[in-house]
């Protein structure tokens, strides 16, 4: 089971937190004018690495709010976290 | 190949069983081939197979990384059915089944295939609607479904705690009698041996680092055995899609997670059937040794750690011990993870590609195994007339820009 520091809350076990998927992902701003591959790029279309990877979590039975994650998929091990609105830490850019 | 018989199995006996024969081949790698299998699964051998018998396509190579079914199709809880709602999905499942169904002859190995039903169980008034809905829509496709009372479902599990005040009564179920469940190594290790004796040439311990393509078709691959030439490449690597699909410059839908299973230590037979639940989400069945094969849903997060969290595996015991009290006192033997490859519609993917020559069956998620003969069937299909069988023309990786999607999530008779 991960250990999963929440910015607001300390450490906390990860039921319960939720995870949020990739992180830093931009939705199209104009949305209307994109093509279908463009939208499907942008709805589906999945990094999942192998290795450091960012990604959103929420404390879902707790306080309930968003922050980003940098974990390693290999191992699981979280190397950084962050808030929403930040850039990643340089050291797992 | 030597066939394998009652005779065969009589005159090895004689000398001790010393003198059986190699299933398969281990041959080198030759410098080109018609096509290339990368990925030594289930899928990936029957693949090859198919190729070979139906298409008289046997200039084929399986280039495996580790070991032929060391992946997913030795680590799954070796279910089969085809009772899922969609039409798409029905076709294509039910393909597969009836492949199984004659696959030991057809092989000449015996997969043990038992067709012990599967049950799928209501707890509430949605869950009796979405079963009577799929047990209809499965009626229409043609697949056998029935509805099972909470006084047969006692008949067939007295084991079951059918008590009107459990915290999730039981209400019903769904049953497909010709669902159960078949040995998952055997599936894997027949189709190898089936598809070596017709010419394919199977080479483990060989991993692909590289696929290069000339003028927009495939032209060859780099290994740690080399680099192979061939004409046409399928990508059939389960939870490493990303990354091969990635070699040829191709983004997927995909996400790949941590899928558990375990067994408990060896009891007697108990379980005469296989027992799903969608709202306490478990599954169990009981092995030939008598160990109770356990699986329920992936992990929350993607990864690649073949590991899993505790609290997955407490969460599907806690459901096994609400459904079956008995098997409170029972303990874990082993537990374990395979990486699954989840599409965002819970639905495979079997396509080609915008590179001429690539293909990619992937995206089988938690429930590949019971896909395994008639995914290799469409994905044959597909390489050898490229183009889709009318079964996994729904399944192309195009349906993600057309939004064509086939929503299986939770439609497919249990979560995912």
């Amino acid at each position: 089971m991960l250990m999963i520091s929440c910015p607001w809350c300390g450490c906390r076990e990860e039921t319960e937190f939720q995870h949020g998927g990739e992180a830093h992902i931009k939705r199209p701003e104009k949305p209307e004018t994109l093509s279908d591959a463009s939208w499907a790029e942008y709805l589906f279309m999945e990094t999942n690495n192998k290795g450091i990877y960012l990604e959103r979590w929420a404390h879902r039975y707790g306080c309930r709010r968003w922050f980003n994650v940098a974990r390693n998929t290999i191992t699981n091990e979280i190397l950084a976290i962050y808030k929403i609105g930040e850039n990643p830490p340089s050291k797992v850019r | 190949m030597k066939k394998y018989s009652i005779f065969s199995l009589v005159r090895n006996a004689l000398s001790f069983h010393q003198d059986w024969g190699k299933a398969w081949r281990s041959p080198s790698p030759k410098s080109s081939y018609d096509v290339i299998i990368i990925g030594g699964g289930g899928h990936g051998l029957a693949t090859a197979y198919y190729l070979a018998k139906e298409h008289g396509i046997t200039n084929v190579a399986v280039i495996e990384k580790g070991w032929i079914g060391g992946g997913n199709t030795g680590r799954n809880t070796t279910i089969i059915r085809s009772n899922y709602l969609w039409d798409e999905s029905a076709a294509i499942y039910d393909k597969s089944l009836q492949l199984y169904e004659g696959l030991s002859t057809d092989l000449n190995y015996n997969i043990m295939l038992s067709q012990r039903g599967v049950m799928n169980l209501a707890h509430n008034l949605h869950d009796l609607r979405e079963i009577n809905r799929r047990i209809n829509a499965n009626i229409l496709n043609g697949i056998d479904s029935e509805f099972l009372n909470p006084t047969k479902i006692k008949q067939m599990l007295p084991i079951i705690n059918m008590s009107p005040t459990a915290r999730f009564p039981i209400l019903g179920a769904s049953f497909q009698p010709r669902g159960g469940v078949a040995r998952h190594d055997a599936v894997a290790w027949g189709f190898a041996r089936a598809a070596d004796n017709l010419g394919v040439d199977i080479i483990q311990q060989c991993e692909v680092t590289g696929i290069n393509q000339k003028a927009g078709s495939v032209a060859s691959i780099n290994t740690t055995k080399g680099i192979i030439t061939a004409k046409k490449i399928a990508i059939v690597v389960a939870g490493h899609s990303s990354q091969i699909a990635e070699m040829a410059g191709i983004r997927l839908p995909i996400n790949s997670y941590p899928l558990q299973a375990m067994v408990s230590e060896p009891i007697k037979p108990i379980i005469n059937t296989v027992v799903m639940s969608n709202a306490v989400h478990v599954y169990v069945s009981q092995s030939d040794k008598g160990e109770l094969v356990l699986g329920a849903g992936i992990d929350s997060y993607n990864s690649y750690t073949q590991r899993g969290s505790i609290n997955v595996v407490e969460q599907q015991l806690s459901a096994l011990c609400e459904l079956f009290p008995l098997f409170s006192r029972l303990r874990i033997l082993r537990q374990w993870a395979g990486v699954v490859d989840i599409c965002p519609d819970a639905s495979p993917i079997i396509s080609k590609t915008d590179i001429n020559g690539l293909y990619i069956n992937c995206g089988w998620g938690t429930g590949g195994f019971k896909a395994t003969p008639g995914s290799g069937w469409c994905l044959a299909h597909t390489i050898a007339r490229d183009e889709p069988h009318k079964i996994n023309a729904p399944f192309n990786l195009n349906r993600f820009q057309t939004g064509a999607l086939i929503d299986e999530h939770g439609a497919a008779a249990v979560a995912h």
